[in-house]
């Protein structure tokens, strides 16, 4: 062992060492790096297709999201579709961070606690992407314990919801945690989001004990927290500052935002 | 030790020499991926898996080991084999990756994946170094999955995620525990099945659990052990 401790030895021992492990590893996450995008892209296909309603267990995700879905990238600012941003391979979060393709949020205005917003965001169209069926879009915003990102999708007219679902929270399971549960979700199905056409003022919101009306949602019992992060969420990025200028255009407008 | 049967090197942790309810090793994982019983399995798989080979890639080495820098040579060699686990889960298990999400990368700081590289991997041949590394991954497994379906069952009513009692949310009659779904709980149920253990094996109730000495206290515990 004596020999084991030689400075040459140990020099020599700790440098190959580190060669095979880098080689092993740095191999291991080139080899799987494709399998990982390709699952990343599935999952989140698979939640935009489970917000619509129109998608089956059992049907082939990447299929399915081909026949049905166009996504597009829209101005927030202007509700424009945007020419020069390619939907494919524009990434939101990225803008987010960039503080020359998003805007800071300040106080008041930040109801939903993202901090940043990008300017530009996409929406996934289902059916004809001149007249859609549905449209789907990303929202984010403070929950309880952290951030909560999901889709929300409207009809056509874009103001009726047709569903809305997380795909990462951390809510407290059983309580807050319960914005993933299927029952909960089946009640945002036919609730409006304006009233008499006024989209500068979402009335979407949630309510303890027992929810009335087109533009009320019941809220998660012993999860007040969640339900305000929710409520605040929408109101946010269906509001001046998120979607309503985008959602505004297929107001009493069949031929949508062509 | 090199005597030892290869049943005893794999079984013997499982029951008599468990590595959470004996050792009290590993306990960090074990009370934050146990809320439900498939991830618990997936993360079982995971510490077999390291453990297993990096137990054979030490003993593999041990001869040349400079003892300066074993410990360093063995983080290194279990924090390679996580990352590569962590890898291969993203890849071929994804919902379940993203349900560990550190959990697995926590693997490294793993004391029974240390533990069993430094105390047994060291002075043993790689075959039983292996066995050594499955036995006590598996021991790891077993209280896992038995506080994942104990956590599970009365935490969501059900047990891999088959409905087993219908609770109240979901239009049945079982009024879900709402702590069984948050970490703490594992401590209690841990702390029971310990109690358990030692009631039917009072040998295991070791009489150095009493004589708080210093903190030489696991290092004798670990060469006696071996």
């Amino acid at each position: 062992m004596a020999s084991n401790n030689s400075i040459k030895k140990t020099l020599i021992v700790a440098f190959s060492l580190c060669v095979i492990c880098s080689v092993v590893v740095s191999s291991a996450a080139v080899v799987l790096k494709p399998k990982q995008v390709q699952n990343q892209e599935l999952d989140r296909k698979s939640n935009i297709l489970q917000v619509t309603q129109l998608y089956k267990p059992g049907d082939d995700v990447e299929e399915k999201y081909a026949e049905l879905i166009t996504p597009r990238v829209v101005n927030l600012e202007t509700g424009e579709y945007s020419e020069d941003l390619d939907p494919g391979s524009y990434d939101q979060f990225d803008a987010a961070r960039d503080p020359a393709t998003s805007r800071t949020l300040s106080g008041d205005d930040d109801i939903a606690g993202i901090g940043r917003q990008e300017n530009f965001s996409t929406v996934y169209l289902v059916g004809n992407p001149d007249d859609p069926e549905q449209i789907v879009m990303p929202i984010r915003g403070q929950g309880l314990w952290g951030l909560m990102e999901g889709f929300l999708s409207v009809r056509g007219d874009g103001n009726t919801i047709v569903g809305l679902s997380y795909y990462d929270q951390s809510e407290t399971p059983g309580l807050g945690g319960e914005v993933d549960n299927p029952r909960w979700k089946a009640k945002w199905e036919g609730k409006k989001i304006y009233e008499d056409g006024d989209f500068q003022d979402p009335q979407i919101q949630l309510v303890k004990g027992g929810a009335s009306g087109e533009y009320e949602v019941d809220a998660l019992s012993g999860a007040s927290l969640t339900s305000r992060g929710v409520t605040n969420m929408l109101r946010f990025w269906l509001s001046e500052g998120g979607y309503a200028p985008y959602l505004a255009r297929f107001h009493g407008d069949s031929q949508g935002g062509a | 030790m090199a005597t030892d049967s290869v049943k005893d090197i794999v079984l013997s942790p499982v029951f008599k020499n468990n590595p959470i309810a004996l050792q009290v090793l590993g306990i960090c994982s074990a009370l934050a991926v146990t809320n439900s019983m498939s991830v618990s399995l997936v993360m079982g798989l995971a510490v077999i898996a390291v453990t297993a080979f990096s137990s054979m890639f030490v003993s593999l080495i041990r001869n040349h080991i400079p003892s300066s820098i074993r410990i360093i040579v063995q983080m290194t060699i279990i924090a390679s084999l996580v990352i590569v686990v962590d890898q291969v889960l993203r890849a071929y298990a994804y919902d379940m990756s993203k349900q560990l999400s550190v959990f697995v990368g926590l693997i490294i700081t793993n004391c029974i994946v240390m533990g069993r590289a430094e105390a047994y991997a060291m002075q043993n041949g790689p075959v039983m170094s292996f066995l050594d590394g499955v036995g006590n991954g598996l021991g790891y497994a077993v209280i896992l999955l038995i506080v994942g379906f104990i956590r599970e069952l009365l935490g969501s009513g059900s047990v891999f995620g088959l409905t087993i009692l219908p609770t109240v949310q979901n239009g049945g009659w079982y009024v879900p525990n709402g702590l069984m779904l948050l970490p703490p709980s594992a401590f209690f149920v841990i702390g029971l099945l310990i109690w358990i253990l030692r009631s039917l094996n009072p040998e295991q109730v070791e009489k150095t659990e009493y004589r708080i000495v210093a903190n030489s206290k696991a290092k004798i515990k670990e060469t006696a052990n071996v």
